[in-house]
């Protein structure tokens, strides 16, 4: 019981490792207002070396350098948007973990909408034609098979026995 | 009905062609050398950034971005602990020796060992400057080492070349473009 409550212990520690990030206590500022809001920044900023992390998760030395110079805009002044216009001018809206909403990502933010459309089409037209053959009824030969079938009136089930 | 029924059959193998298709231009990308890893500069036909370097020694000349004008210049990012800026160096040499007008940029580097590696390999640069803490290289949009740039005579960036220059980039990009831009 105790080495199982041990491992509960590990395991939940390790939950919070896995999340830590990579600020380190030096790069820290003062105001934890402003901290927090270059946090808040670094974690919507893409690690261009690792490309699939933030800046704020991402021990690369460019995004060590990049947390660095969002906190001193913010310290200079900088609103959040003039720190993200900064970085943006730099590396290109690719920085940016979450596009921004304009024409040419207008395929990538409607595109599940757009797929879903199809879907929605495609399923529509699907019932409409099940629909459709159903209601055609039977034609005269069916008909003449099934009338046939209903006069022999053997249990089929039990014939087989 | 049956138009419908038809439609229906092709579909997936329309999907299928479509998607080989995409993938088979991704293919010949990255058989032209290009990585999805390669990142299209922001900075593209916009002002070179403005900035003072020093030099490698106090002694030394450092970079003005002011130099940046007047003619066709290459701004190249290396360091002597980059593997590949090593590999590059001699087309760097080669690109100097037919006269074109070099600037270094030594990112994140020590003096002795930035002096070494240029007195081990030559100095292709006018001159170069020395980014220290890594702020003029952010300025350029720098993200991996070496890095070219290659500033039209009106001091805009044309070009950003990621990666070591090898003497394939050299013929099909880099002297084309030169060329093209001193007219």
């Amino acid at each position: 019981m105790i080495t199982l409550r041990l491992f509960a212990l590990i395991l939940i520690s390790m939950l919070g490792l896995s999340s830590a990030n990579a600020v380190e206590p030096n790069e820290i500022l003062k105001d934890p207002a402003l901290e927090q809001r270059a946090r808040a920044l670094s974690q919507d900023l893409r690690c261009v070396v690792c490309q699939n992390q933030s800046i704020d998760d991402s021990n690369a030395d460019l995004a060590r350098d990049l947390r660095v110079v969002v906190r001193a805009r913010l310290t200079a002044g900088d609103t959040d948007k003039q720190v993200m216009d900064f970085v943006v001018a730099r590396y290109g809206e690719f920085v940016l973990l979450k596009p921004p909403v304009n024409a040419r990502t207008s395929l990538l933010w409607g595109g599940p909408a757009l797929v879903l459309l199809f879907g929605a089409i495609g399923l529509v037209l699907w019932f409409r034609r099940r629909g459709s053959a159903t209601a055609e009824g039977l034609s005269a030969d069916e008909e003449k098979r099934l009338a046939a079938l209903m006069d022999d009136n053997t249990p089929s089930g039990e014939t087989d026995k | 009905m049956t138009a419908k029924l038809r439609l229906s059959y092709y579909l997936p193998v329309i999907i299928v062609l479509l998607l080989a298709a995409i993938f088979w231009s991704y293919l010949g990308e990255i058989k032209d050398g290009k990585s999805i890893q390669d990142l299209p500069s922001a900075l593209i036909d916009k002002p070179a950034p403005v900035f003072k370097l020093p030099g490698i020694e106090t002694t030394d000349k450092g970079f003005d971005s002011a130099v940046l004008k007047g003619k066709v210049t290459l701004v190249n990012v290396w360091a002597s602990w980059c593997a590949p800026c090593r590999i590059e160096h001699p087309r760097m040499m080669q690109l100097a020796r037919e006269g074109v007008a070099i600037y270094g940029i030594n990112y994140k580097d020590t003096p002795e060992a930035a002096k070494g590696f240029l007195a081990e390999l030559g100095n292709p640069y006018k001159t170069v400057g020395a980014d220290r803490t890594g702020k003029v290289s952010i300025d350029w949009g720098v993200y991996g080492y070496p890095e070219t740039f290659v500033i039209d005579p009106k001091g805009r960036i044309r070009y950003r070349h990621v990666g070591p220059i090898m003497a394939q980039d050299l013929t099909d990009k880099i002297r084309p473009l030169i060329k093209a831009l001193s007219k």
